[in-house]
């Protein structure tokens, strides 16, 4: 199948979960990576693990004892599909610096 | 002190509503409980709370309900009130901006989930409002006819806000298209 664009909320998920975290934990996270530029939404996150549960993109880890908030963490085929969306970011980022590198010289001179 | 307020709100008018809550908020009437137009504030801190109104995929003690409510709790969401399957939450303003959905799917599919509900009650008033005309109009019972027209413009009524909701989820996905 070929890759799709993961959405921004998903690709921050993904990569807040490389170490345990629940559900609050995450979305503190994504602020702090995105320097406080994307807010996920309590509710948009929910559904968003539940469909990153069935692929089998993230695991739900059995609960610790102390504490009742269920933790999530990436699995392998998360990790692939990280990598591969990082690999799409890069064509998008490379194509987009080539040809529109040059607009705000071009800006500046006219 | 208590303060009960009556009003109603159609579903489609949900947005209203929760705008109507919130500006109770700002003024320090805090939504406590609620029941079909039956709403009860409490006094408290001006603007102290953030209220959202949703629509839940099915009743609040079922347990797809419950694991959902409780995973809003752990991100510091209060379940205020509930009434059949629409939920009333709230968290407290200075914990920063509260929105249910921060992407676009996520808004469409709940108001699909609203609209789901009027076309079930728009079939029932159509329905009833067709076998009222036809068995009122071949036997002259006129307060038959009656019903009929009523339950026909309370179905047209019904449809009227399916409509509203509809273009409401027609914008989203012109925006979908471009933002994702």
């Amino acid at each position: 199948m070929e890759a799709m664009a993961l959405t921004e909320a998903v690709f921050y998920i993904l990569l807040s979960l490389d170490s345990p975290l629940h559900g609050y934990g995450i979305m503190q996270n994504t602020e702090k990576l995105s320097n406080g530029r994307v807010h996920l939404a309590a509710g948009t996150l929910y559904g968003a693990l539940n469909t990153l549960l069935e692929k089998g993109w993230i695991k739900a880890l059995p609960g610790a004892v102390s504490s009742r908030k269920k933790e999530y963490q990436l699995t392998q085929n998360g990790r692939n599909a990280v990598i591969a969306e990082i690999e799409r970011l890069g064509e998008l980022l490379e194509n987009g610096k080539a040809i529109a590198g040059g607009w705000k010289n071009e800006e500046d001179n006219s | 002190m208590k303060k009960i307020i009556h009003k109603l709100f159609m579903a489609w008018d949900f947005e209203e509503e929760e705008k109507w809550i919130n500006e109770m908020a700002a003024k320090g009437l805090e939504l406590t409980d609620m029941s079909l137009g039956r709403y009860v504030f409490e006094e408290g801190e001006q603007g102290a709370y953030q209220y959202r109104v949703e629509l839940l995929e099915y009743l609040p003690n079922h347990p797809q309900s419950e694991q959902y409510i409780r995973f809003m709790e752990e991100t510091g969401i209060e379940h205020v009130a509930s009434m059949n399957r629409w939920v009333y939450f709230r968290k407290k303003a200075d914990e920063g901006s509260f929105e249910l959905y921060s992407d676009t799917d996520s808004k469409i599919t709940h108001l699909k989930r609203i609209n789901v509900i009027l076309f079930v009650a728009l079939v029932g008033q159509l329905w009833c409002s067709i076998l009222n005309l036809c068995f009122g109009i071949s036997n002259k019972f006129w307060f038959n006819v009656g019903a009929g027209c009523f339950t026909l413009v309370l179905g047209i009524f019904i449809l009227v806000g399916m409509i509203r909701i509809m273009k409401k989820i027609g914008k989203l996905k012109k925006q979908r298209d471009i933002y994702g």
